[in-house]
């Protein structure tokens, strides 16, 4: 290879549009160029799309690189990465660089991006604020909200939503300025917007709209905002999101032709004719664009004229919208709103808090808002993009793609009646062909591959679903649809329709069920044996008899086995209280059956660690002459009612929190759940019960009690959706109990309440517990009427011999 | 090979199991759905999980520790994870079961 013949390829912008057109490039002519690239950031080549994701916790700078640096070294690219291009001289053909270092060029490609628009207020340059632009920005953020908790985001569109919605997870309090009176107005009409603040309002996001922000204030750091027309909030971080604006500093400075951006052709090239611009800092025609999809066409048409080709031209084509907030699913493409020629159809359905708006003109879609349910966007777009007449579908079209082409109703879309050409990663460009011919040429069998390959649901991943089935269809894999589970391999079915037949065709029995919802296995397997057992436990109380052999170890043996295969033994402290004469027993017990280890767990209680397995009904049965009873530690059921002193002996104490949590706990012990099932009382708002983080807590205060569900401290740490407030001990145990009962019957077996919760929506938890005063009292009914057969100490009748004798005697040894 | 009678086939529960101690390792007996009895070496070729807690369905038992399912029939792991745990040979008569010990007494 002899380097003085080749051309020299200068790009400025190591970003996404930059990279994205030298992939190309290197696709169509990987010898044509010397490269050399200028980055003002000290990464590499990562996707800003993602850092929403990276905000939230949920991935990490790493995962969100597109081209790690090994891949400039391979292309033999020169990356200046932390050293950005301060100068062009288009006469000499040389960029030159903050280093000092002067590069010259034969063609010079313009990626510059664009920059966070700065409004014109006072205090922008106090410590601790930042926009959300890059990942400098990002660490910014992740540090505050490890020191400090108030945080306000100036601005609630997209960017500015999602900046909210990570800082929240990382557990700042955070409030959103609004300049205008609903949310995203760019994208969402009124009824979404409003849907999207009710339900951030509910995730604990507060809402400052019509505010036009007059002033950061703080001397030594930020301490707060005030707004024009006197509201103001404290802060300690404020994050400028109200938009962005296209960077032609140097393009301007150099003497290209702009005007919002970069003036561009059809062809990508600017007024100099060996300068070329893409991206966010180019405009097309009087455009400029922010989302990828459009960027990714304009990389494809450059890098096609980069490449010496003549043929290819850029045309701005139709995009759709996606937010990226956990359970929030967000979707709207083309016409927001009828005008004169147009009408509007629109579904409401206020249980599930979904929403969807079709915007029709002569028989044909021209545009959709959807909120809550988004499966069918992709086909929607695809029609408003074909431009497709839809009369004879129009009146059902609105229910979505499975309903209105197959007649009746499946789950999510079907793959397999799309067309070849139908776009499905918005992002990337892929259509559903592509994906197709490229698994079967390459022999590909996994999502990872198919994704590499083709870099579907590579950028913001929202179409992972589809490209997923795509793959099941193409291999033949039978898959039932993206979002509802079945319940095992076993089956078709989901949990809720098995649970919806089991009271429907009244089956009483696990061999009942598999027979009339045709398992494939005759007596099921480890995954969906428990879960029919809790099912029928739930559905049919005191007529069904618990099925031993369909229960995990912990809850079979009653005890928790350990790595070394011995188990724990955790009787139960009411609200963490214990009388001496129950500490001396748990002593005994432990010096006699030389007990390794006796440690206060997590619930306030004490657990004694090591105990073989033929030990335990000789254990419990010290145990339970002493009075103490099982402590469920290894129940999918109620654990604990962690408590506080509260009034009793604290000066802060409201309410006398201790014996609320006894209370609740004798109402609740024994219960079955689909997992396990946390309480917590605290008698003031400082909490020290950690009831924010329970699946049922209580915060006592001088008026009463405030309830609070779905939380939890694990894997996926969750504060808790506030349920109600209410006076007196008597609601809070009746509102325990039909918010226990509401999740045995509805949630999935081993969904803890805060997936069950963001799956259903608070709302809906709200509807059935709080407003719907019958319906409570019936569902606390039935939980009781349940605990009338649960409350029997399983330690007892195993200490004794009555249950499950030969669970733990081994036979008699071989010699 | 010796046949030894170990218990009744009452003595395990349906889809349960009991463990018989023996000289070279606890020795698990299993007895499934259909009545039919299997012993292996009562540990997980995983993390030495004790097998005897786990939950039987067909001819096969998903180790406690962390659900690997083990064919009972032959006492390899099923797909796609990959390991054996040594199998007994067992019989059952007249409502006895049986395990056969080989003449060094390996078990």
């Amino acid at each position: 290879m002899l380097p003085a013949t080749r051309e020299r390829l200068v790009v400025i912008g190591n970003g996404m549009a930059g990279m994205r057109t030298v992939e190309e490039l290197l696709k169509l002519d990987p010898a044509r160029y010397d490269i050399t690239v200028f980055g003002a950031e000290p990464h590499p080549n990562y996707d800003r799309i993602m850092l929403s994701s990276v905000l939230a916790g949920e991935k990490q700078v790493d995962d969100i690189v597109i081209n790690p640096r090994a891949w400039y070294d391979d292309n033999d690219i020169a990356l200046y990465a932390g050293d950005p291009a301060i100068a062009i001289d288009p006469k000499a053909r040389t960029v030159t660089a903050q280093s000092g270092l002067t590069v010259p060029y034969d063609r010079l490609l313009l990626a510059t991006g664009s920059r966070p628009i700065v409004p014109p207020i006072p205090g922008l340059n106090l410590p601790g604020v930042c926009a959300f632009r890059d990942i400098a920005d990002v660490d910014t953020m992740i540090a505050a909200a490890g020191t400090y908790r108030k945080a306000v985001v100036i601005g609630g569109g997209l960017l500015g939503l999602e900046a909210a919605w990570g800082l929240k997870r990382r557990g700042m309090d955070v409030a959103v300025v609004h300049l205008m009176p609903t949310l995203m107005e760019r994208q969402l009409d009124e009824t979404a917007g409003k849907l999207l603040q009710r339900d951030l309002t509910e995730r604990g996001i507060n809402f400052f709209t019509d505010g036009q922000t007059e002033e950061v204030t703080g001397r030594e750091r930020v301490t707060g905002i005030k707004l024009a027309d006197g509201r103001g909030a404290p802060a300690d971080l404020v994050v400028v999101a109200i938009g962005i604006r296209p960077d032609i500093a140097l393009a301007k400075t150099a003497g290209l032709e702009v005007n919002r951006g970069i003036v561009v052709g059809d062809n990508m090239a600017t007024s100099d004719p060996d300068i070329f611009a893409v991206g966010e800092c180019a405009e097309h025609r009087g455009a400029v664009v922010g989302l990828v999809a459009p960027i990714w066409d304009m990389a494809r048409v450059c890098a096609h004229h980069l490449a010496g080709g003549d043929e290819l031209i850029y045309a701005a084509q139709a995009t759709a919208t996606r937010l990226k907030i956990t359970g929030i699913d967000v979707y709207s493409a083309g016409q927001l709103v009828a005008g004169e020629d147009e009408d509007e159809v629109i579904l409401r359905d206020a249980r599930r808090s979904a929403y969807r708006k079709l915007v029709m003109r002569d028989g044909k879609v021209v545009g959709t808002v959807l909120y809550g349910d988004v499966t069918d966007g992709a086909w929607y777009f695809d029609l408003i993009r074909r431009k497709t007449d839809v009369s004879d579908i129009a009146d059902r079209m609105i229910l979505g793609q499975s309903a209105t082409v197959a007649g009746g109703i499946a789950a999510g879309p079907d793959v397999a009646s799309m067309p070849d050409d139908m776009q499905i990663c918005g992002c990337n460009g892929v259509c559903k062909g592509t994906i197709v011919d490229t698994i079967q040429a390459k022999g590909l069998d996994n999502y990872e591959a198919v994704k590499a390959h083709t870099k579907a649901s590579a950028s913001c991943g929202s179409c992972a679903p589809l490209v997923r089935q795509l793959l099941a269809a193409t291999l033949g894999i039978e898959v039932s649809g993206p979002t509802i589970p079945t319940v095992c391999k076993c089956t078709d079915h989901s949990h809720e329709d098995v649970r919806a037949q089991i009271l429907k065709q009244k089956l009483k029995t696990q061999d009942a069920v598999r027979k009339a919802m045709a398992w494939k296995t005759a007596d099921g397997c480890a995954s969906c044996r428990p879960a029919l057992n809790y099912y029928l436990l739930c559905a049919w109380p005191g007529e069904y008899a618990d099925d031993s052999r369909s229960r995990f170890i912990n809850e079979r043996a009653h005890a928790n086995i350990q790595k070394d295969g011995t188990y724990s033994v955790i009787p139960r402290m009411w609200g963490g209280t214990a009388t001496p004469g129950e500490i001396a027993a748990i002593a005994k017990v432990a010096q006699k059956y030389d007990i390794k280890e006796i440690k206060i767990t997590g619930g306030q209680r004490l657990g004694i660690y090591g105990v073989k397995k033929p030990d335990l009904p000789a254990v419990w049965g010290e145990l339970t002459e002493a009075g103490l009873v099982s402590g469920h530690a290894y129940a999918k059921g109620l654990r604990t009612v962690k408590t506080c002193v509260g009034l009793e002996w604290c000066r802060f104490g409201t309410q006398d929190s201790t014996a609320l949590g006894k209370q609740l706990e004798r109402l609740t012990w024994g219960n079955w759940t689909p997992h396990k099932f946390k309480m917590g009382v605290s008698g003031c708002p400082r909490n020290c019960a950690e009831a924010s983080i329970k699946d049922f807590g209580v915060v006592c205060v001088e008026s009463g009690f405030d309830l609070l569900v779905g939380g939890n401290g694990g894997i996926e740490l969750r504060g808790t959706d506030r349920l109600c407030h209410v006076a007196t001990e008597a609601e809070v145990l009746e509102y325990c109990a039909a918010f226990m009962q509401l999740y045995r019957e509805e949630a999935r077996y081993l969904d803890r309440t805060a997936p069950w919760i963001e799956r259903v929506g608070i709302a809906y938890v709200r509807a059935r517990v709080v407003d719907d005063g019958a319906g409570r009292q019936a569902l606390a009914e039935k939980f009781r009427h349940a605990q009338s057969f649960l409350q029997d100490d399983p330690w007892a009748e195993r200490a004794t011999g009555q249950v499950d004798a030969t669970e733990f005697e081994p036979l008699t040894a071989l010699v | 090979m010796t046949w030894i009678r170990i218990c009744r086939l009452d003595d395990i529960l349906p889809l349960g199991a009991r463990t018989l101690p023996a000289p070279k390792g606890e020795i698990a007996v299993f007895r499934c759905a259909d009545d039919s009895v299997f012993a292996v070496l009562n540990r997980c070729p995983h993390k030495q999980g004790p097998l005897s807690e786990g939950i039987v369905h067909g001819h096969r038992v998903a180790c406690p520790l962390h659900s690997w399912v083990i064919d009972l029939e032959s006492g390899e792991a099923v797909a796609p994870d990959i390991g054996c745990t040594p199998k007994i040979p067992t019989k059952v008569e007249n409502g006895e079961v049986f395990l056969a010990v080989s003449e060094g007494r390996s078990h």
